[in-house]
């Protein structure tokens, strides 16, 4: 039962609130060509059910598995990627030089990897999320090809896949696949980052109806110089449901070749300096109408769609990045010596590879976990549970990349040691592909508008008197504090959502919150979830699994109870008012505000 | 347009980059979850053959490996760098561990002789026991003639000119076909085993078979007997001038 259905007024604040952050809430749309998008018709419900207390359990456990044959055909596919990698890419010259040498990005078209998830019919290898994800693993050993590679099939060709139709996909995607084109997805502007809604290039349409002329300014695109085929977002004029003419963004399919098409200069970036990124612009570009991708007015969902089916994979490529970390550090922690001790033996350095090993094993098993569901079929939309992979791997990656520079002391430091690189290049991942305090809103805010939506409709029927649904909801809530299920603090006597909560969307450091917590939950049932299937099955070396579950739970437990502390707002633990006050008087004057120390009055 | 066909033998051997470790009761190295992949003179040996397929001298290319059912990945490989089938002579794992040059010959033999093959390619040696003998057996069995430690090849007619590495240097040799020809490491550089290849591999057929439908009896007269790992090193010592050294030298009674 998805969301496309009427909204009482109570919850209606919340749904308007979350619009501004829409991402899963797709209605099906039918034309004439009987063209589908391939989003929610079935969400994931996991993050969602959260939100009102509920674990549901058969969404989670058990762990996701592929059969032997997938699993043995995915194995084949490591080897030679791997050999690949090691024996013929120097990521030092390729941050060094600013570009990935020509030969290089030959040998990785005819890999294959141009084309992992276009399906077979097309000449792509077809592959699932899962094998997408495994693949990723290894292709992170370098920062710029990762990025190019996902810039051009995660994001740049995806909308083709996605909502494409058939004479498109025929026409785009098998040269797409080969890598004999190379595509970029044109959504930034210069004043238009995270605020996509708000792009300025303008899509008109000719006087015989025929083509588009697009007009407009992308900023950093990723493969902005490479590419041949672009997917572009544009402000086109739609006549709305209700007669007036509103502007709405279309999503197209932009040759080099319709002309016009021109791009800047590579950007000198402090990472990932091997992918090319540049300014694009498009002056008068012919595009046929054919072009349009989707709808016409329907391009924002679109983009959404595109951005959250890449975002899963995140998790795995810091994963593989972190466990070929663990292996370069533990070498050298393990024959270093100070104080006539390796340096191994201290707890101080100890603490970095438990810490590595524990969030490489929760992103991980969140990753696989959110791809299994990703691959059942249907195409459900996990864009939540994605959202969640990439804010907590992000962090992660930045996180334990620093640490292992650490235990490398000095020597970290150094260009001579590939740590300093994988530190640049992890800085973007906190801000590419949806900032982190983009998606932490999204999170929290989708969760709570679907929440609110079930509450309310809860709420009518018992102002209704309706006994059924009264004695339903006293009985879950009896079963739930029986069955210890997570209450998030925001329900109050039977059920209700506070009314406070009419304005949640202004209140970010309180979403911040709420969205911490969710991922704290979403990684504890992930690895519970997998540590108990390694159990159950026997894997090698399963008991240690069990030791970095249950650590982290641990310490994502306590993370939670002091968040869920701060989220009542009078609170000792909550700071918000003191923050916005700080925050108010420094930006007011645009400076450090406070007296010099050693200043006096007199 | 040649009417050759060629069978290459393949072996699935733990990967050059693993750091070996010797299992605590001295029977053998650990293979648990240890990654293995194809012997790298197989490869080589492979990609030749593949050459000649595609320089339209060889018309079909088979692929086969004795052992466990592992070695199927092994003999897929092999298909994605381009053999057309692969046979699998099905050897139970416990029996796989005594399976030495002697019995995979006395297989590879009989195969020649059932698929009637004009050439038998193999690597030189295999990296786990470095035997550097099966391809000398099978040729035996056969009684073909044999170009060892090839680092070139070329076809004529109906003969082949192999150029092999000897220790004293390059020997070059004409053989008559069929013969047996094990490959050496400046041979060729094998290609990688593309992903669109793996993919097209999965339709080609490997062909299961036991030792028994080949009328081969696999028993060893060889048993290990203890495996263990190599003395330590032991660090040297600096001398000052050439008569310490002499005398050092002397003193451990090398000179």
């Amino acid at each position: 039962m998805s969301g496309c259905g009427f909204l009482s007024r109570g919850a209606a604040a919340l749904a308007a609130a979350a619009t501004a952050v829409r991402a899963s809430r797709v209605p099906r749309i039918f034309t004439g060509t009987h063209r589908r998008l391939h989003t929610s018709l079935q969400s994931c419900s996991f993050a969602k059910e959260l939100f009102l207390g509920n674990i549901e359990q058969k969404g989670v456990f058990p762990f996701p598995e592929i059969s032997q044959d997938e699993l043995s055909e995915i194995n084949q596919f490591v080897g030679p990627v791997e050999r690949f990698f090691t024996e013929e890419v120097d990521s030092r010259k390729i941050d060094q030089e600013g570009k990935i040498p020509v030969d290089t990005l030959e040998k990785l078209k005819s890999l294959g990897l141009f084309g992992i998830q276009v399906p077979e019919e097309y000449g792509g290898l077809g592959l699932s999320n899962t094998m997408y994800a495994r693949l990723g693993e290894i292709i992170s050993m370098d920062g710029s090809i990762t990025v190019t590679l996902a810039a051009h099939q995660a994001i740049g060709l995806k909308g083709i896949i996605l909502v494409g139709n058939e004479e498109q996909k025929a026409k785009y995607l098998p040269k797409l696949a080969s890598g004999e084109h190379i595509a970029a997805f044109c959504l930034t502007e210069p004043a238009s980052g995270s605020d996509a809604a708000s792009i300025q290039t303008r899509a008109t349409l000719s006087e015989d109806k025929k083509y588009f002329i697009l007009n407009g300014s992308k900023v950093w695109i990723t493969n902005g110089g490479l590419a041949s085929i672009f997917t572009v977002f544009a402000k086109t004029e739609v006549v709305d449901s209700d007669g007036s003419i509103k502007d709405k963004i279309t999503a197209f399919i932009v040759e080099r070749d319709f002309g016009g098409v021109t791009n800047g200069k590579p950007e000198e970036k402090l990472g990932i300096r091997g992918s090319n990124t540049c300014e694009v612009h498009f002056e008068n570009t012919r595009v046929p109408v054919e072009n349009v991708l989707g709808e016409v007015g329907g391009g924002f969902k679109v983009a959404m769609n595109i951005l959250n089916s890449g975002r899963f994979s995140m998790g795995s490529v810091v994963a593989g990045m972190l466990k070929k970390l663990i292996e370069l550090t533990a070498e050298y922690a393990c024959t270093r010596k100070q104080f006539n001790r390796n340096l191994s033996e201290f707890g101080l350095i100890q603490e970095k590879f438990a810490l590595m090993a524990q969030k490489a094993y929760v992103m991980e098993s969140m990753t696989y976990l959110t791809a299994g569901m990703l691959d059942q079929p249907g195409f459900p939309d996990c864009s939540i549970e994605a959202a969640m992979v990439k804010v907590f791997s992000s962090e992660a990656a930045w996180q334990c990349v620093s640490e292992a520079l650490q235990i490398l002391g000095g020597s970290g430091y150094m260009k001579d040691y590939p740590y300093e690189r994988f530190l640049r290049d992890s800085r973007i991942l906190l801000i590419f592909e949806g900032t982190n305090e983009i998606l932490r809103l999204f999170i929290a805010l989708t969760g709570l508008q679907h929440a609110g939506r079930i509450l309310t409709s809860r709420i009518k029927e018992l102002k209704r008197g309706n006994v059924t649904v009264v004695m339903e909801s006293i009985g879950r809530k009896l079963r739930d504090s029986l069955g210890r299920t997570v209450d998030l603090g925001l329900t109050g006597n039977l059920g209700v959502v506070h009314p406070s909560l009419g304005t949640i969307v202004e209140e970010q450091l309180v979403l911040k919150r709420v969205a911490n917590i969710l991922i704290n939950l979403y990684g504890m049932t992930a690895v519970l979830s997998r540590a108990s299937r390694s159990i159950r099955i026997g894997l090698p070396n399963h008991d240690h699994e069990v030791l970095l579950a249950n650590m982290f739970c641990v310490e994502a437990y306590f993370q939670n109870l002091f968040s869920l502390s701060q989220l009542d707002k009078f609170a000792p633990e909550n700071m918000d008012d003191q923050i916005k006050k700080v925050s108010q008087q420094i930006l007011e004057k645009r400076a450090y505000i406070c007296a010099h120390p050693l200043n006096r009055t007199s | 347009m040649a009417e050759l066909r060629a069978l290459v033998a393949v072996k699935r051997v733990i990967d050059f980059a693993v750091k070996i470790r010797v299992k605590p009761d001295k029977s053998g190295v650990v293979t648990d979850g240890v990654k293995h992949s194809m012997n790298p003179f197989c490869e080589i040996a492979v990609e030749e053959a593949v050459r000649l397929k595609e320089k339209k001298l060889v018309k079909e290319v088979i692929a086969v490996s004795c052992g466990p059912s592992q070695c199927q990945e092994t003999i897929r490989t092999a298909l994605a760098m381009g053999a057309d089938r692969g046979i699998h002579v099905e050897v139970p794992a416990a029996q796989a561990e005594s399976l030495g040059p002697l019995q995979v010959a006395r297989v590879l033999a009989k195969l020649a002789e059932k698929e009637k093959v004009d050439l038998v390619f193999l690597g030189k040696q295999a990296i786990d026991d470095d035997c550097n003998q099966t391809g000398q057996m099978t040729a035996g069995l056969l009684d073909w003639p044999q170009g060892t430690f090839a680092s070139q090849l070329t076809l004529e007619g109906d003969k082949i000119k192999v150029e092999r590495e000897i220790d004293g240097g390059l020997e070059t040799l004409r053989l008559k076909l069929p013969s047996v020809v094990t490959a050496d490491l400046r041979l060729n550089e094998p290609r990688y085993a593309t992903l669109p290849n793996i993919m097209k591999a999965k339709k080609k057929k490997i062909e299961v078979i036991k030792p028994g439908d080949l009328g081969v009896d696999l028993t060893s007269k060889v048993s290990v007997i203890s495996v263990e790992e190599p003395p330590q090193r032991l660090a040297g010592v600096k001398v000052e001038t050439t008569e310490d050294l002499v005398a050092k030298l002397k003193e451990v009674g090398r000179i």
